[in-house]
């Protein structure tokens, strides 16, 4: 019994760590973030955008590094096409220096984001959306005035090597829906570093 | 000279990283042999992995050979090989450490586990073929430890 009592209790601690986040077809809440341009950004500024690739990024992550070149090109590629790419950086400064503030705008300007890099400092945007990691991506579509997720997950199939690349996910999905249609692999997972949130 | 090439041998552990696929991964843990496998996820530069594998160490070491296997899979990038060797022959880490071989995360990490986000570290128990406990996150010492006597005392 107490065996049983102590799984119990270690199994709840576990569970509890879990985000609940959005999942594909719920609606997501704006925010107001600042940018390391010195702007705030809410989605709402993007009065044409037809939708956003919201990328949960960070300076410090491997994975995050090896996508950076991507994530600028998502932009260039997109943002001309209504979907603009809304980078936000939600780690603990205090556990990472490296994504301090500061050392995001330097790593902004060093790696020429054409992008908006934001800060999440309180991390309840990371929160609302339910990223675990970094990079992770969220694909939303303007619906009705209401903003709709219809992809998550990955960039492309393959970290390490961009050549390696073998199906680039969120084009896919933008273009579906820049096609009108609906997008055919909605989640996708990659590795990541997780999200380092601040402790209690 | 032979007894102590042997000595620092013995001393430096397990100093070999194998190369390994997922497939040849699942082989290594699937045994029916009443071992409890703890395959834990990690990377050397992912410092709350880093910061739990001494746990890890320990748990291999105290507990039972025969009861207990740690099993460390990195999943660095492959031009980082040489970095991996060196991470673990300096630490001189005595669990058994492999090197994934996978590009196609999406592929394999619903593989191990559904609900893995793909956010490392992240641990999974296996016993006698079949999956017990997966984690996502990391432990400490007294988790593990309460965690690996559980699932081997059920």
């Amino acid at each position: 019994m107490k065996n049983i009592t102590l799984i119990a209790i270690v199994f709840f601690a576990l569970c509890s760590f879990k985000q609940p986040g959005y999942e594909v077809g719920d609606n997501v809440a704006d925010f107001s973030l600042p940018s390391t341009n010195g702007k705030t950004v809410a989605l709402a500024d993007y009065k044409d955008a037809k939708g956003f690739i919201v990328v949960f990024t960070c300076n410090h992550c491997p994975f995050a590094k090896k996508y950076e070149t991507r994530i600028n090109d998502l932009n260039k590629k997109y943002e001309k096409l209504g979907y603009p790419v809304i980078a936000i950086n939600p780690n603990d400064a205090a556990q990472y220096e490296e994504d301090n503030f500061e050392n995001m705008k330097k790593n902004a300007k060093a790696k020429k984001f054409t992008f908006p890099y934001l800060h999440d400092e309180t991390q309840a945007v990371a929160k609302a959306f339910g990223a675990t990691k970094t990079p992770d991506v969220f694909v939303v579509q303007k619906e009705n005035g209401k903003l709709v997720l219809k992809y998550t997950g990955a960039i492309d199939d393959n970290t390490d090597s961009e050549k390696g690349v073998k199906e680039k996910y969120v084009e896919k999905a933008i273009d579906a829906l820049l096609g009108g249609k609906s997008v055919e692999t909605a989640s996708t997972k990659a590795v990541g570093c997780s999200i380092k949130w601040k402790k209690a | 000279m032979l007894s102590l090439f042997l000595a620092a041998q013995i001393i430096s552990g397990t100093t070999t990283v194998q190369e390994v696929s997922l497939q040849q991964l699942q082989n290594t843990f699937s045994q029916k042999d009443d071992i409890l496998y703890v395959v834990n996820f990690w990377a050397t530069w992912c410092k709350p992995c880093v910061g739990e594998l001494p746990y890890f160490e320990n748990a291999n070491k105290n507990f039972p050979a025969d009861k207990v296997k740690v099993i460390l899979v990195s999943l660095d990038f492959p031009k980082e090989k040489e970095r991996l060797k060196t991470f673990v022959s300096k630490r001189e880490m005595a669990s058994t450490v492999y090197h994934l071989n996978e590009t196609n995360a999406n592929v394999y990490i619903n593989k191990i586990d559904s609900s893995w986000s793909g956010a490392i570290p992240a641990t999974v128990f296996y016993k006698n073929g079949k999956k017990v406990l997966f984690h996502e996150g990391e432990f400490n010492q007294q988790e593990l430890d309460s965690i690996i006597n559980n699932l081997n005392n059920k």
